[in-house]
């Protein structure tokens, strides 16, 4: 009766999130008095696992999960939790598991509660925190069925190293036929996502055009850090989409999120909300976002930034 | 192709949240309830379909007779008919579970659903809705073109997009991009005139037990003020990030 947790890869490596539902997983399974077992699937060393809490991974090695299918991934995570007993299965809040734990939870006539921030408050009745209304609050949910599915909302638990190691063996789940078949793939393999960032660089219209993003991305760079994007700036052609932070376009729970050039209308503040640490830069003083921000600089982005990236370089070469 | 759209009554993004009854029950005094705006992505490309496809289109909510005007919007904007499924939205799970019986019931070939609400920000709905009627799922779904019984899909991935190829019967999880924000539409007068001779089914829910319970709800505590640094001591903004902040 061990938790299962779902450790995603990309191109055989763990992702950062998948270390951290471990984390989580094993916070639960100590409150439970029972062992973690993750799946990992097409992963090519599992051993790093044991860092985080796993006891044990299921192995999974099948060409046909080469590609993410929600339908199939959530068809094995389903087959693991029922070999394994679980009772509680943890997720993280990825495009990916966001895509298929609803399947998963439907699979397993599982509770599923997504975008939660701690661990159970209790195990019995199983109780968590989410966070719900685009960040303006959280809401105390208790999971009814018998097995339950928590989706973890990124960088809320964060990473808790645990001195173990985790034995591996084969896990061979039988995959459906698939009826959703990927065609072609456009994604920056060599650019940190905004998903998985710890750290989002983020303008707005500022900036005055998109030939000026260039100092975007150098202080994006040297923080380690995704670029972003308000909505004017993605509806103007300047980004694409994909960078579009906000109500309609992506959610940020960063542990820093810095503004540049962007007002802070209420559709951008509610994507944003759950980042931690938020820095404004703005020649308006009067701009919204300051009254949401930590820490604030009244001043011009063509100035500040260039300043900001030298600053920071040599902060960085002190450390 | 008939396709059902689903609606979510949501209040306005604008809207102070506040709770009642010792923080167990969202507080309705004074805000607006509007479509929900994934939904509302979803409920333009479904008009997009209707005028060059032919497709009929109904849109479906779950909920009390306060969610009525919400349907009647979309009747004004353009859908065929509505049908509200008359109980309280509880959990993700019983609400997808009637929307899935509707859409079992009439038969139809796409069901569109906004990725997410923006109340209470499950992301459940459509997936579960495709679990449960054993349809092929495309979500964060960004394009759709249809032809005959084949589609084509665009859908968001962390860090760029995808785009893949299924069949009907399937069920999206829409958002922005389905169309754009330029192409929302209002409803017109003659729109609405005509809104009040749809039909607006209500129909009784089937047995669908909650899996989850909201036990009450929090807010975060109050922030406190902005620290302002001065454009000419930017170390200061370093030492903070480092210092204090401990972000980088």
């Amino acid at each position: 009766m061990s938790v299962l947790v779902y450790t995603e890869s990309e191109q055989g490596t763990f992702k950062k999130t998948a270390f951290e539902v471990a984390s989580y997983a094993k916070a639960v399974a100590n409150q439970l008095g029972t062992t973690v077992t993750a799946i990992a699937i097409n992963t090519d060393d599992t051993s790093t696992l044991g860092n985080y809490g796993v006891d044990k991974v299921l192995n999974v090695k099948n060409a046909q999960l080469n590609e993410f299918n929600a339908n199939a991934y959530a068809v094995a995570i389903q087959q693991a939790a029922e070999s394994e007993s679980a009772k509680v299965v943890v997720v993280s809040s990825s495009a990916n598991s966001k895509y298929l734990a609803p399947l998963l939870a439907v699979g397993l006539n599982a509770g599923y509660a997504s975008n939660v921030v701690e661990a159970p408050s209790s195990t019995s009745p199983f109780t968590v925190k989410r966070s719900a209304f685009t960040n303006k609050a959280f809401e105390i949910t208790q999971i009814n069925t018998d097995v339950k599915i928590v989706g973890v909302s990124n960088n809320a638990f964060g990473l808790v190293e645990n001195s173990g190691s985790a034995s591996a063996e084969d896990f061979s789940p039988s995959i459906p036929e698939l009826g959703v078949t990927i065609e072609s793939t456009d994604k920056a393999t060599d650019k940190v996502t905004i998903a998985d960032a710890e750290t989002v660089v983020s303008a707005g219209r500022g900036l005055k055009g998109p030939e000026n993003w260039g100092m975007i991305e150098e202080l994006a760079d040297v923080l380690g850090a995704a670029t972003a994007c308000s909505k004017p700036v993605s509806d103007l052609g300047w980004r694409p989409h994909s960078e579009h932070v906000g109500q309609t376009g992506k959610p940020v729970a960063s542990n820093l999120y810095i503004a540049i050039g962007i007002s802070g209308a209420i559709q951008h503040l509610a994507g944003i909300n759950a980042s931690k640490v938020k820095v404004v830069i703005n020649t308006d003083p009067e701009a919204p976002f300051f009254k949401a921000a930590d820490y604030g600089v009244v001043g011009d982005a063509f100035e500040v930034v260039p300043s900001l990236i030298e600053k920071l370089k040599a902060f960085k070469a002190q450390q | 192709m008939k396709i059902l759209v689903c609606i979510s009554h949501v209040p306005d993004t604008t809207s102070k949240i506040n709770f009642t009854d010792g923080d167990t029950k969202f507080d309705t005094n004074g805000v607006q309830f509007v479509i929900n705006p994934n939904d509302e992505f979803g409920l333009t490309r479904a008009m997009w379909f209707k005028e060059k496809q032919g497709a009929n289109v109904t849109v479906v909510n779950v909920g009390g007779p306060e969610t009525e005007p919400t349907l009647r919007k979309a009747l004004a904007i353009g859908a065929d008919a509505a049908i509200r499924v008359n109980t309280a939205a509880t959990d993700s799970f019983s609400v997808a579970k009637q929307l899935a019986n509707v859409a079992k019931d009439g038969g139809y070939d796409l069901v569109i659903a906004g990725r997410e609400s923006i109340d209470y920000n499950g992301g459940m709905v459509p997936g579960m809705i495709a679990g449960l009627t054993q349809s092929n799922f495309v979500n964060n779904c960004i394009n759709l073109e249809i032809d005959g019984t084949s589609a084509k899909a665009t859908r968001e991935i962390d860090g760029g997009k995808e785009t893949v190829s299924t069949s009907l019967p399937l069920v999206i999880g829409g958002q922005k991009g389905l169309v754009e924000e330029s192409d929302l539409r209002i409803p017109n007068m003659r729109g609405i005139m005509m809104a009040r001779k749809k039909p607006l089914n209500v129909v009784e829910p089937v047995d669908a037990d909650a899996e989850t319970t909201s036990v009450s709800f929090e807010k975060p505590a109050p922030k406190g003020a902005v620290t302002l640094v001065s454009p000419d001591n930017l170390d200061e903004l370093v030492s903070l990030l480092h210092n204090e902040a401990k972000v980088i």
